[in-house]
């Protein structure tokens, strides 16, 4: 590519992560969609085991093998792509690995018996998460000659833990290496880290503009760049509503002064009868509050200095139509 | 829509106004407002009467802050600015043993870390504590285990509960990947220190049992080389080192668990579980009291957060839009874009509290005798007490 078509062209690993109650796999779903037009092949992954992926695309509950889960929409140049989707648990996870570099999956029924498998996938301190994130490193790497450019999937989209976990989640190297400072465990940290911590890779952070969430996006970001090679990338504003009124009357209706007047002026003209006018009074005024902190909130996320993007409300409930729409308003965005 | 059934109400006043209620825990998935309605309902307690104790895991300094704290540690700090209400405590409670009208409300937040190094200290001589503290292994799973926070909530609602100080320990359950953590992770981590993977790290020879005996026959040695390929010989060094240091221990550790569950089936504990009124945190809110049944833990009721309720609401959503569409289509009637700000914006919260409305219903439908008390969305954060005491106002059955 010669010219920047969005802003994260050379990224293949995308993470997000957001408060719970933020629409994290919502987003995550949409972004895959977004990154898939035009023909390419999109690697959506899921890591904690809820079954979200599913729920969003409406689709039975997926196991552990990549499937394919949504076509995305075609671009003036190219065909539709693919959006595959992965339920990565860390038990499947180790058993692969095994297989992988040791040829031993028939230990697997041996090592469940004993614990083990209780003691590697949920107890061993980083463990679980080496596996998950390598998982998913080992996704981004994947050849597959028959494609051009040569790779398996062309971006892998990762559901990824909250942004309270998120650091840590992503830092398995260091939790490892204070444990296991040699041996094969420490050698796939380190490889898997090669991934996270390459320009390849970025986090990116689903926030609503509320106080909490904005807080744990603006903690999270600093998190990141404290890990040293682990890139912030786009903060993505969900569930956005229109505002009512131009700012400048907002802060007035904020503060109750209302022109109520006019309001039941207006009210008559529509043929309603002035008993509305006081609780319409109170809605307009209760989302002039809301919408004036959440201007505040708006303003600390741009000046954290990641690209904010900004996805609406889908009011009608979230279905596979609004997610092709909030897919479309990504990209409108360059957010991919 | 669907039918419409209403639910039971869910009267908070009443349950904390009963004083054989000891504990209350909250619990539900995250970004639903837990922490804040676990502050809330202890605030209105106290204002009602009742010692209380908040036990928070949430970090959010802004909680502390609403209730004047700077921050809140391991240790409970006592809330100042609490007082007794005008509501006082109805005839049918069970007041009337010597308590003061006036109660008193301490806060404080889960150190996970903390609360497991006191653990060790207490049931271990201090060179043999020493040594557990410095272990790489317990140093990393007293940090980072998923399940620590979890156990260790519970450790400390134990030791709330033993210390006789409060009448009520109101518990915010950690924000676990599901709700359900909550009840497991404790128990899988007592099943593990206890365990016999433990056991047979450090002495394999001694590990009886057929099933065992059977893996061993096959070869012991492919299950220690296979722990030795995941994780090195340094590790399992470290956790031997960590087991045989903590084997005074062991016993303990499940034991512990077992008295905090038990103490959760035992008469004087509720669970509340929150949720706000969306498919996926009713989802799991509805595992969340499948599963408290199945345990035979006593579910008091569900508390729905950020209910919208317009105060126009006797204005439908369609004719409010319709009425908008009328007056931007009638030039002769003048401009009036407050109105038609006014209107759009009611239109699109009468949708949302339909929608809302749908959820609820579906959840009334899957279970109707759960009682429900709803929370109205709040249009600012909450920075103060009298935030939270707002939110109190809704706790009542009227």
């Amino acid at each position: 590519m010669t010219t920047r078509d969005t802003d994260w062209d050379g990224v293949r690993l995308h993470v997000v992560t957001g408060k719970g109650g933020t629409g994290k796999t919502t987003v995550a779903g949409a972004l895959a969609l977004a990154l898939a037009v035009g023909g390419k092949k999109v690697l959506l992954m899921e890591v904690e085991g809820r079954q979200g992926i599913a729920q969003l695309f409406d689709v039975p509950p997926l196991p552990y093998a990549e499937r394919r889960i949504a076509v995305a929409a075609g671009s003036p140049s190219g065909q539709g792509g693919d959006v595959f989707a992965l339920v990565a648990d860390p038990e499947s996870a180790l058993l692969e690995y095994l297989e992988m570099f040791y040829s031993m999956r028939h230990a697997g029924t041996a090592l469940t018996k004993l614990g083990v498998m209780d003691f590697a996938t949920t107890i061993a301190p980083g463990l679980r998460d080496v596996l998950l994130t390598g998982k998913a490193a080992e996704a981004v790497r994947r050849k597959d000659p028959s494609r051009a450019g040569g790779r398996a999937y062309d971006a892998v989209v990762m559901d990824a833990p909250p942004t309270g976990r998120i650091g840590r989640f992503l830092n398995v190297a260091a939790e490892v290496s204070g444990l296991a400072r040699v041996g094969p465990i420490r050698g796939h940290a380190d490889s898997v880290q090669n991934v996270i911590r390459s320009p390849q890779t970025v986090v990116h952070f689903v926030t609503t503009l509320e106080e909490m969430p904005v807080q744990e996006t603006i903690d999270g970001i600093a998190e990141l760049r404290a890990l040293d090679g682990i890139r912030p990338g786009g903060i993505i504003v969900n569930m956005a509503r229109p505002l009512a009124l131009p700012l400048g009357q907002l802060e007035a209706a904020a503060d109750g002064v209302l022109d109520t007047d006019q309001l039941a002026m207006g009210l008559k003209a529509a043929g309603l009868d002035d008993s509305l006018v006081a609780g319409l009074a109170t809605e307009l005024s209760e989302q002039a509050r809301t919408a004036l902190t959440q201007a505040v909130q708006l303003r600390r996320l741009e000046d954290s200095g990641q690209p904010c993007y900004e996805l609406p409300w889908i009011s009608d409930g979230m279905d596979m139509a609004g997610l092709y729409r909030l897919a479309a308003r990504l990209k409108e965005q360059r957010a991919a | 829509m669907a039918d419409g059934r209403q639910p039971p109400v869910l009267d908070i006043d009443r349950l904390i106004d009963d004083r054989r209620n000891r504990i209350l825990v909250c619990c539900g998935s995250g970004g639903v407002g837990k922490t804040t309605t676990a502050a809330a309902i202890g605030l209105r307690a106290a204002e009602r009467g009742r010692h209380v104790v908040v036990l928070t895991v949430d970090p959010a300094r802004r909680l502390a802050q609403s209730m004047g704290l700077t921050s809140l540690d391991n240790t409970p700090r006592l809330v100042r600015g609490v007082g007794a209400t005008a509501a006082a405590p109805d005839a049918n409670s069970h007041a009337g043993n010597g308590e003061s009208p006036a109660g008193s409300l301490h806060a404080m937040m889960l150190d996970m870390k903390r609360t497991f190094d006191e653990i060790v200290e207490a049931h271990a001589d201090p060179d043999r504590a020493a040594q557990i503290l410095a272990n790489p292994f317990y140093q990393s799973l007293s940090s980072s285990f998923a399940g620590t926070q979890e156990y260790m909530a519970m450790e400390k609602l134990g030791q709330l509960r033993r210390a006789e100080e409060w009448d009520l320990i109101v518990v915010d359950t950690p924000p676990s990947r599901s709700a359900l953590d909550f009840l497991d992770a404790p128990q899988r981590l007592a099943r593990f220190l206890d365990g016999r993977l433990l056991r047979l790290l450090i002495t394999p020879a001694k590990v009886g049992g057929r099933a065992y005996m059977r893996v061993l026959n096959a070869g012991f040695g492919v299950v220690t080389g296979v722990l030795t390929k995941i994780l090195g010989t340094q590790v399992l060094k470290d956790v031997q080192t960590f087991v045989s240091a903590l084997d005074t221990m062991f016993g303990g550790f499940r034991e512990r668990a077992d008295y905090t569950y038990q103490l959760l089936r035992a008469p004087g504990t509720a669970f509340l579980v929150v949720a706000a009124p969306e498919p996926d945190a009713l989802r799991e809110a509805s595992y969340f009291v499948e599963r408290l049944a199945e345990e035979r833990m006593p579910l008091a009721g569900l508390v729905l957060n950020k209910v919208q309720r317009p105060p126009a609401a006797h204005l439908s959503a369609a004719r409010s839009l319709a009425a908008a569409e009328t007056l931007e289509a009638s030039a002769a009637g003048g401009p009036h874009p407050l109105a038609v700000a006014a209107l759009r914006l009611h239109a699109d919260r009468m949708q949302q509290a339909a929608a809302q409305r749908r959820v609820a219903e579906h959840f009334t439908a899957a279970h109707p005798h759960v009682p429900v008390a709803e929370i109205p969305a709040q249009p600012d954060d909450i920075h103060d007490l009298d935030g939270l005491r707002n939110i109190g106002t809704a706790f009542g059955s009227d």
